[in-house]
């Protein structure tokens, strides 16, 4: 990363302001074409925002009200995510949905939104007899009576989906700012002036996709016209033998007061257990509560009576960009000319990221700008794809060569998930470089299974140390002021490099 | 490769496993270690009280390690450090990975787990609050302090009295550290009572019984957390709360005995323990795979480990003398009855192979004078074991010799605690 100081604006053809899943499907949409574009982040890192803590479900589009822009984005982007997965090897399971009913009462509701699915396009979905129900998810609870089956639903990796997607856009010549939040925007000719914590810049359109924050980001430009309510989930994470136990994607039935609580197996194979729903005050208080986590686990229970809380590894929540106006707000604001957003973009806002980047593309096209396909991308579309080492899926012939061309893919050093040291590397000098422990973590995986790093963390703690050249005391869990070392214990200096190298023979 | 006998993982179990299997005469040994160094968990324990029983002398947990290894020195046994497991087959090939030899296959004769066991983390427990640094467990807390050199905070609560809570708030005090408190779940410490007294007494390092933190506060580095007194099903009582300021929590809530690798083999697990089932020569359900330690079940002391191991060491090489073990005429279940939180062996083979029948177990509560009781399924007492007292942090065991079982033998055993005295409340501040 490069940082922009001193008085000179960059100019750039497009501003993207938000590095979450949205900004980033944008960017990846728009890294074909001969353009420049700049995406900013405030964090250190991209996928930092609702992306980071969501339910990793590629809804299949049943639910939203028919004729609405997140009814169609939603059909639309779950069609192609199945391809872009592909393309940027981003870990994703069509496993299906099922949900599920018990009683009359609720076996109408399972009628009604398998209406609204015909109507919205979703193909392939099937009412189901409680007995059918288990059959597809034989932990089900004897009291299902009938089920919604939308074979196109399926789960993705969310912040993989983010990380992959930005990879390509960097391949393709974008920019991507980190740490660079934007303070004010204004004016400039007939484009803007964008000023971040890091620097200015220059551009005849800006995108908003600031996620939470995208009526702050709106206002600095434009009248008041929608807000973002923060609504926060928190989650259950258990071993992957519970995730065992669930084949797909289950959901419980929604009532009008709440969305019904979802059971899921994660594309690592864990299982995933909640959302609650809380209106909250604070876009970044992702704390669990007590009381939400029994509401949860309480609700969980009556769908499936075998999961074992117990095995939980970790509990965590997410905020809701929920839009004021209850529909994606996807314009070219008419006050604004130039000015984009794709705000307020609530579930199922990663099953349409992939149609949302399309369809924005589509906005700035019909606004004037000339869209030519780059030369080097035409020469070589392979920039448009990206594959990453993923030890633990290989076959043993591939682990067998990759380990005897590199050693360091020889060296475990995440036990739960059997990420090498040749990955953790990988990760720390990918396009986006990795510098903290949860930084690996997102690329990687390591630390993400069920001792949460008790066993790598010093490992990768170190490996950081050593590559980025920085003190132990340096090392950041994630955000700044996250440090892990107050300091050296007594009478040890610390050095840049803490590894453990001697061998030992009998 | 082929090996007869694959020791999988270089702690003090491995390492005792290895040198007693040698010492059968079984000279075909691989030991293989996912670390750089031998020793496993010992390296990072060096604090001493180890090595009492088996060497007769004080020992820190490294020097316990060293004289284990030493045990190896001379013989054929070939260690592999920096070595991984992968995976282990039902009829013992074992996937491998290291630097060097790069990804390889084991065909063993016999196998012995050491595998060891992993720390619970907060999620096990969710507690709820943000998720800042500075929750860690208290053992990862001990590797970066002892080994890395990396102090990990400077205001510290530990949640949990289990030995390495205990130890670890002694550690982080005589690093200048300031405990605030030991917080624990139930009535009683689930550590060694000489530990509650050399690590909280004699710090005075306050030791809240039936207690637990019900929030944790501060967004990037933990800054505060609330615990509360819990009613006797251990749910908080509202009202109890106490705030503690503090940038660092040690979890010490449990160990989980570290069978992923036993699940490849389809080895049967004990959900009691964590552990394979095995029978009373720690052969677990696949014939020809023994286990042995803290994959067994969680232990109190280093040297029961050592014990554990040579007897898995014996039963393999016999294993490998006799060609596979004679398949038993029948197995007998022995269950955990009132007061018994597990047994290890879960099951006899009949006819017993040895003179003897060792039993393994905790109980679930604090007993002062009392005795266990072992009986046949139908309740007919076969005989009484008096005890003092005995506390769930304790491993207690029953010997018995194999004539005791009567002919024909019970369909099953079970063992219960019966308290003879009230436990006398043994408040350790």
């Amino acid at each position: 990363m490069t940082y922009t100081t001193g008085n000179q604006p960059e100019t750039t053809d497009i501003i993207i302001i938000g590095g979450g899943v949205i900004g980033a499907s944008i960017a990846y949409s728009l890294c074909k074409y001969e353009l420049t574009v700049i995406l900013l982040e405030k964090q250190s890192d991209v996928a930092l925002g609702a992306t980071r803590a969501n339910s990793g479900i590629v809804h299949a589009g049943y639910d939203p009200p028919p004729g609405s822009l997140m009814a169609r984005l939603n059909v639309e982007g779950a069609a192609m995510m199945e391809t872009v997965c592909k393309d940027l090897d981003v870990l994703y399971f069509k496993c299906g949905s099922l949900l599920v009913a018990s009683g009359e009462k609720e076996d109408a509701v399972v009628r009604d939104l398998y209406a609204r699915g015909i109507q919205n396009g979703v193909e392939g979905l099937e009412v189901l007899s409680g007995d059918e129900a288990r059959q597809h998810e034989p932990a089900l609870t004897a009291g299902i009576t009938s089920a919604l089956y939308a074979p196109s639903a399926g789960i993705v990796n969310p912040w993989e989906l983010c990380i992959g997607l930005s990879e390509v856009f960097i391949r393709c010549g974008g920019k991507v700012m980190l740490n660079s939040e934007v303070t004010a925007i204004e004016r400039s000719g007939d484009g803007f002036l964008v000023r971040t914590s890091s620097g200015s810049y220059l551009a005849k359109r800006v995108i908003n996709a600031a996620g939470l924050y995208s009526d702050t980001v709106h206002r600095m430009v434009a009248e008041d016209d929608f807000s973002i309510i923060p609504s926060r989930g928190e989650y259950f994470l258990l071993d992957k033998n519970q995730g065992s136990a669930v084949n797909g994607v289950i959901f419980g039935c929604p009532t009008p007061d709440t969305k019904g609580v979802l059971i899921a197996r994660t594309v690592h194979g864990n299982m995933i257990v909640g959302p609650s729903s809380e209106s909250i005050a604070d876009k970044d208080d992702t704390a669990t509560t007590a009381a939400k986590l029994d509401e949860i686990r309480s609700r969980a229970s009556q769908l499936m009576p075998s999961i074992n809380f117990r095995d939980n590894i970790r509990n965590y929540s997410g905020i809701r960009a929920n839009p004021s106006t209850k529909e994606f707000i996807i314009r070219e604001v008419p006050s604004v000319p130039g000015f984009f957003e794709a705000a307020g973009i609530k579930s199922p806002g990663l099953a349409a990221s992939i149609a949302i980047g399309r369809h924005m593309t589509g906005l700035l096209k019909a606004s004037g700008l000339l869209l030519i396909q780059k030369q080097s991308v035409r020469d070589n579309p392979a920039l448009l794809r990206r594959t990453i080492v993923r030890f633990s899926r290989m076959s043993p012939e591939s682990k067998k060569a990759l380990v005897a061309s590199d050693s360091r893919y020889g060296r475990i050093v995440c036990r739960c998930e059997t990420v090498t040291e040749g990955e953790v590397l990988d990760a720390i000098h990918s396009p986006i470089p990795a510098r903290t422990i949860d930084a690996v973590k997102r690329r990687t995986a390591a630390g993400l299974g069920r001792c949460q790093g008790g066993f790598c963390g010093p490992r990768i703690a170190s490996l950081l140390a050593s590559e980025l050249a920085i003190l132990p005391t340096e090392i950041l869990q994630d955000k700044p002021g996250s440090y892990i070392f107050t300091g050296p214990t007594k009478d040890i200096e610390l050095t840049t490099s803490a590894t453990q190298t001697k061998k030992v023979s009998i | 490769m082929n090996a007869e006998l694959v020791v999988i993982g270089a702690g003090p179990a491995g390492l005792a496993a290895a040198a007693e299997a040698y010492r059968e005469g079984v000279r075909d040994i691989l030991l293989l270690e996912r670390d750089a160094l031998p020793g496993g968990i010992l390296n990072q324990c060096i604090h001493n009280g180890f090595g009492l029983q088996i060497y007769k002398e004080e020992l820190t947990g490294p020097e316990y390690a060293a004289r284990a290894f030493d045990e190896l020195r001379g013989t054929s046994v070939v260690f592999k450090p920096d070595t991984m497991v992968l995976s282990i087959s039902p009829d013992r090939v074992i996937s491998a990975l290291n630097h060097t030899d790069g990804y390889f296959e084991i065909t063993a004769g016999t196998i012995i787990l050491a595998m060891g066991c992993r720390e619970r983390t907060r999620g096990a427990i969710a507690i709820p609050g943000s998720r800042p640094a500075g929750v860690l467990t208290a053992g990862a807390a001990q590797r970066y302090v002892n080994i890395e050199g990396c102090m990990i905070g400077r205001e510290i609560v530990v949640l949990g009295s289990g030995d390495i809570g205990l130890i670890m708030a002694r550690r982080m005090t005589l690093e200048g550290a300031k405990v605030l408190a030991c917080i624990e779940l139930m009535p009683f410490s689930s550590g060694l009572q000489r530990n509650v007294v050399q690590c909280l007494q004699d710090y005075n390092i306050p030791l809240l019984l039936s207690h637990t933190i019900t929030d944790i506060k501060g967004r990037e580095r933990v800054e505060s957390v609330t615990v509360s007194a819990v009613d006797e099903n251990r749910r908080p009582i509202p009202g109890t709360e106490t705030h503690y300021k503090c940038d660092t929590i040690l979890l010490s809530v449990g160990l989980i005995p570290e069978n992923e690798l036993s699940k490849t083999a389809g080895i049967s697990l004990d959900p009691r323990t964590g552990g394979p089932i095995v029978t009373q020569d720690t052969q677990t359900s696949a014939p020809g795979i023994f286990a042995c330690g803290n994959v067994l079940q969680v232990h109190d002391l280093v040297d029961n480990v050592t014990l554990e191991a040579r007897k898995a060491a014996r039963a393999a090489a016999s294993f490998l003398r006799a060609q596979g073990t004679p398949e038993p005429s029948f197995t007998i279940p022995v269950n955990p009855g009132e007061g018994v939180t597990y047994t290890v062996p879960q099951i006899l083979t009949m006819p017993p192979s040895g003179k003897t029948i060792e039993i393994h177990f905790r109980v679930n509560r604090k007993f002062g004078g009392s005795e266990i009781i072992l009986s046949n399924g139908q309740g007919n007492v076969l005989k009484r074991f008096p005890r003092e007292q005995m506390t769930p942090g304790e491993i207690e065991r029953i010997v018995f010799p194999s004539s005791l079982l009567p002919d024909p033998a019970p369909p099953s055993l079970v063992l219960t605690a019966q308290s003879l005295t009230p436990a006398k409340e043994v408040n350790p501040l």
